[in-house]
């Protein structure tokens, strides 16, 4: 029987859409509280060398000028690497912003301007007169390889990939061979919302700080460390982050910087950086790719190799999996993976959306369309035959895999079997057709979190945790989950997110917020019903006495008993009877912890398939996506809608990644030069036509109660190689540099 | 960006005196360019002149047959004004192959022809250009280049005019109006906009202090055969790789009279007469169009990561002739265009 509060699986609209078209939903820089001083960040215009001089004095006669802070006069607040380092710092020495004279990457900040005003902040960063001693830099990932190495664990999570067999003696045994270096550029995330703190001093270096940051414990905890403050002065407020995509993993410079602005004026100071700024920290690092693979007679692959080196800062290992996902997608018993970093003078690249997948991916599965084309089979045939149903790199079953309804439900809804092989065969009109395909996997995890549930005598509930909200719609399907386990309406349920007073929640990541939260506000819920239970057999309801949590349910505002649902009490009432305001319970993060601890008995994780349909123009070499379908097997889908939307996110992602969006770095100068929304290109609009995302029922009881897998990352995997197999498919050219502009075409 | 004062101009002779007055002012219309320009430092006056209120937004049929588009009539209005619309069709094309609707709102008729390149280099203060500042240098030429010209370069400069609609208005013969302390006078769109030579921060031919009041179209709008055809990194809100304005006027299958125009391959927009010569008379084919942009190229230098204008430029030469001819707009370079409001 569905109930009228059943709201699991439903395409229910954001609860905080009309906060966000409105404007009252506020970010981190629009927090105007009083008597607030701006910060203005200036950026080092060289690459590598050293501050010589800094002539702040005509800079600080300008009336209204507070200070400049540089590292000739920033206090050293922390001596040790590990007080800079965030939850999910890589291994290394962080960065840590006016600590000396020295310079390690272009648009590092060598100065922070603070004023009456912002715009009298941006006017005097802009007349500081800095000057530098220039060194030779070296920023180009090719010109390195020799000096790559193999990375430690540094990483939290990253883990070195495994190979297994022999992968020579499987080239051997091959009849089809391909082989071939991919490559993609540098990216940065440029959500909407530029980062920026905003710091409310409120005496005694107690301090509201309202962060741009996937993780308010993340940024809370890296103030405490570096300024010596308590969790208590270091409140974090993280209500909205205007797009994330991983930008806002690591704490970014402007919040130490604001915090010790307002430390050492004792003000409230706001520190926002520009959009050239943006690029001015982590990244998609850029990486170079060799894969080799090899077929039997039957399409079967013999073997497979995957190479990557990867760029890093001078100060840091970057860690991503690149290349682990190529040992887990197909089956093969010979899988050589290899991993490198080499440093550069950039800053240390940082997650961006489905990170290493995502570089990986675009390699691995342009280099099965060649393989598919060189053993002569269609790329779906080729993939389907060589379908893995075990996890061979960690040599475990799968919780559940529904990739091989991907594969079918995608290409019946697009149509493949309409496919002709040859390149160029396909047309429309004068238009050359090209159909190509991809897929990925993506971890299915989840962490502890803790939630805390409330219910109040006017029978509202308040879900609480400490998690972040980045767009992807965690007030909504929390908001859900709740108002199902308790059995209330929606409009009766508030969740609260984005603070570090909050019971603690890990950082918004990693495709795990809607499996750890969600799961957490279940168990949070669960203990609300058995605190209200336990009101419920103080009162005069006889048919609860000896009732257990499970013999009841919730739904439509009671609690009722299973058995005989005409045994009803409404929830509302047993608050009221209780005499106290309202009723608390929070979960257990114990057993989760646990959990982590034990070796895995199923290996996690979401898969996708994604079918691309461009046009390209004969001459002109214009390239148009006219169609896509990315089928998606990612467990339990909490919300269609809100889920659609992260897929079709992904999707303009991808094709982003396939035709235009690249970091542009000047070698000369070791500086990006497209700094700018203007010149870094993402899609617009006019660049997206039919998408079709199809959710495939995936039931999973062994990844976690809900059956959640996630949906942030997995969407984006082997759009941007189904592209480039698209247009290989149409034109006969296989580009492998990414974005595959005109000029690659022509 | 620094502090500056603001007046708002009543008549076109106030604000050429307040220009005499201020050392370093500038004049304002829409602002979509100069603003950006004010923010990342490239331009610093210290006194601005806003035009917004000299009366100069209409658009107006002249008695010879011709259309005046007032210096501060918007982008917008003007593209989709019933006159440009049905005699300027060119025009209307190349204005909504620009920017976006919100800057197209905003940004002037007057102000477009002033905009200045969006080569990074300019932009970028913590890199030489000598168009920004004379004598430092030209980062683009060994640099990343992908955006800059192929045609008229200079060893000092290589930037781009990155204007769609000054392409329309050069195949358009249009006629520049402008006040200045001396007076009014009018300058032909080709001598407007000028080469870089040895002065790469010259744009144009304005004299100090003078300023933009009209631009008149003639009579002849090649409203039958016409094609704007933009090449570019995304379908919208991106400057050109490559623009080309064409247009014909044909007798039957023979050319009578050709206009031919580039964008995003020079410091100015791009106008060939000779290759326009080379096209009357002659057939309107394949043949006769690629041997007109192979002359239009014969010319052009690469300076490595832009090599690929020039082939481009060829193959958009040859497509947009094609599409004036027949009228007939392809699918994929100007659908997304035409479907716009």
């Amino acid at each position: 029987m569905t109930l009228q509060t059943d709201y699991i699986g439903k395409p229910t609209s954001r609860v905080d859409g009309p906060a966000k078209v409105t404007g009252t939903a506020k970010y981190a820089a629009e927090y105007n509280v009083p008597n607030l001083l701006y910060g203005y960040v200036v950026s080092s215009p060289i690459a590598k060398g050293k501050i010589t001089k800094i002539d702040a004095a005509p800079v600080l006669a300008l009336p209204g000028v507070q200070q400049v802070f540089s590292h000739e006069n920033v206090p050293h607040y922390a001596l040790l690497d590990r007080s800079y380092k965030d939850q999910i710092a890589p291994g290394g020495s962080p960065f840590r912003p006016l600590h000396d004279a020295e310079i390690k990457y272009s648009l590092q900040p060598v100065a922070l301007v603070v004023a009456d005003t912002f715009e009298l902040a941006r006017y005097a960063a802009s007349i500081l007169h800095i000057e530098y001693e220039e060194a030779a830099h070296e920023t180009e990932l090719s010109q390195h390889i020799d000096e790559a190495y193999e990375p430690g664990r540094g990483k939290a999570g990253y883990q070195p990939p495994k190979s297994r067999g022999n992968f020579g003696k499987g080239w051997k045994e091959g009849v089809a061979h391909m082989e071939a270096q991919y490559s993609h550029h540098a990216q940065h995330h440029n959500p909407m919302e530029m980062f920026a703190t905003t710091v409310e001093w409120l005496g005694d270096k107690n301090l509201n700080i309202y962060d741009k940051t996937q993780g308010a414990f993340n940024s809370q905890l890296l103030v405490t460390k570096v300024f010596g403050l308590s969790k208590d002065q270091a409140r974090v407020i993280s209500k909205y982050t205007g797009g994330g995509f991983g930008s806002g993993l690591r704490p970014q410079y402007q919040l130490l910087l604001a915090v010790m602005a307002s430390l050492q004026l004792e003000r409230s100071v706001r520190v926002s950086l520009t959009r050239e700024q943006m690029f001015s920290f982590g990244h998609r690092a850029e990486t170079l790719q060799h894969v080799a693979l090899a077929t039997a007679a039957d399409g079967s692959l013999t073997g497979i190799n995957h190479f990557a080196v990867a760029e890093t800062s001078q100060f840091e290992d970057f860690t991503e999996n690149v290349v682990g996902w190529s040992g887990m997608l197909y089956n093969c018993k010979n899988v050589e993976l290899g991993y490198r970093l080499a440093k550069g003078d950039i800053y240390t690249p940082l997650d961006m959306r489905a990170p290493g997948a995502a570089s990986g991916s675009i390699a691995l599965e342009i280099a099965m369309d060649e393989m598919a084309y060189a053993a002569g089979l269609d790329p779906l045939e080729f993939r389907l035959r060589n379908y893995s149903d075990i996890d061979q790199a960690q040599d475990l079953p799968y919780s559940s895999k529904a990739l091989r309804k991907c594969y079918h439900e995608g290409a019946a809804k697009f149509g493949w079997e309409q496919r002709t092989p040859e390149p160029g065969s396909m047309r429309d009109g004068n238009l050359l057709v090209g159909w190509g395909m991809g897929g990925g996997v993506w971890d299915a995890s989840k962490m502890p979190a803790t939630v805390k549930a409330s219910l109040d005598a006017d029978g509202h509930l308040t879900v609480s945790s400490g998690t972040n909200e980045i767009g992807t719609g965690t007030y909504t399907i929390m908001t859900q989950i709740a108002a199902e386990s308790m059995g209330l309406p929606i409009e009766a349920v508030t969740f609260v997110l984005g603070d570090t007073t909050l019971p603690q929640s890990p950082i918004q990541g990693g495709s795990w917020t809607a499996a750890s939260v969600g799961n957490s506000v279940v168990e949070a819920c669960t203990k609300l019903g058995e605190a209200l239970l336990k009101q419920a057999q103080k009162m005069d309801h006889p048919a609860f006495k000896d009732a257990k949590i499970d013999d009841v349910q919730f739904a439509n505002g009671q609690m009722r008993l299973r058995a005989d649902d005409t045994q009803a009490v409404v929830l509302r009432d047993v608050v009221q009877a209780s005499g106290e305001p309202k009723i608390d319970a929070e979960n257990s993060t114990v057993l989760a912890k646990l959990e982590m601890l034990k070796p895995p008995r199923y290996s996690m994780h979401a898969h996708n398939a994604v079918f691309v349909e461009v046009k390209v123009d004969p001459e002109l070499m214009t390239v148009h996506v006219t169609r896509v379908v990315n089928a998606v097997a990612a467990g339990r889908i909490i919300n269609p809608k809100t889920a659609r939307s992260q897929v079709l996110g992904s999707v303009v992602w991808g094709l982003g990644m396939a035709l235009m969006e690249e970091s542009v770095m000047d070698h000369r100068f070791g500086r990006y030069m497209n700094h700018s929304l203007a010149e870094y290109h993402v899609p617009v609009n006019a660049d997206i036509h039919d998408i079709d995302v199809v959710f495939v029922s995936e039931e999973d009881d062994k990844v976690n109660p809900l059956g959640i897998k996630g949906l942030g990352e997995v969407g984006l995997l082997g759009v941007a190689a189904a592209v480039a197999n698209a247009i290989y498919h149409a034109t006969g050219k296989r580009v492998r540099d990414m974005p595959i502009t005109i000029d690659k075409l022509l | 960006m620094n502090s500056f004062t603001f007046t708002q101009a009543a008549a076109v002779a106030g604000a050429v005196q307040d220009k005499a007055a201020h050392e370093g002012s500038a004049y304002i219309g829409g602002g979509t360019n100069l603003v950006d320009l004010m923010k990342e430092n490239v331009a610093r006056p210290t006194h601005l002149i806003g035009l917004k209120k000299l009366g100069l937004d209409t658009i107006e049929t002249l008695p010879d047959g011709g259309l005046r588009l007032g210096a501060l009539a918007s982008n917008a209005d003007t593209a989709w004004h019933p006159e440009v619309e049905k005699r300027y069709p060119l025009l209307n094309q190349a204005i909504l192959a620009g920017a976006s609707p919100q800057l197209r709102n905003m940004a002037t008729d007057g102000g477009n022809l002033m905009q200045r390149t969006r080569c990074y280099y300019f932009y970028d203060l913590a890199t030489p250009c000598n168009k920004r500042e004379p004598g430092s240098g030209c980062s683009a030429i060994g640099g990343y280049n992908r955006v800059c010209g192929i045609l008229g370069t200079s060893d000092s400069c290589i930037a781009t005019h990155p204007s769609d609609m000054c392409v329309a208005l050069a195949a358009l013969d249009t006629t520049v109006r402008v006040s200045g302390p001396n007076g009014e006078r009018t300058i032909k769109f080709e001598d407007f906009h000028r080469l870089p030579g040895d002065h790469p921060e010259r744009d144009n031919t304005l004299e100090p202090g003078e300023l933009i009041t009209g631009l008149d179209l003639p009579e002849k709008g090649f409203a039958k055969n016409f094609s704007y055809l933009k090449l570019r990194d995304r379908t919208s809100y991106a400057f050109a790789l490559v623009s080309v304005a064409a247009a014909l006027e044909l007798d039957g299958n023979t050319i009578k009279d050709a206009r031919l125009a580039l964008g995003g391959v020079a410091h100015k927009p791009w106008r060939d007469k000779e290759a326009e010569a080379m096209l009357i008379g002659q057939p309107a084919t394949a043949d006769t169009f690629r041997r007109v942009a192979a002359k239009v190229l014969a010319n052009a230098k690469g300076y490595g990561e832009n090599t690929f204008k020039i082939e481009l430029a060829k193959r958009a030469i040859v497509r947009a002739l094609k599409q004036a001819t027949e009228m007939k707009q392809e699918v994929d370079t100007n659908a997304f265009l035409n479907s716009n409001p």
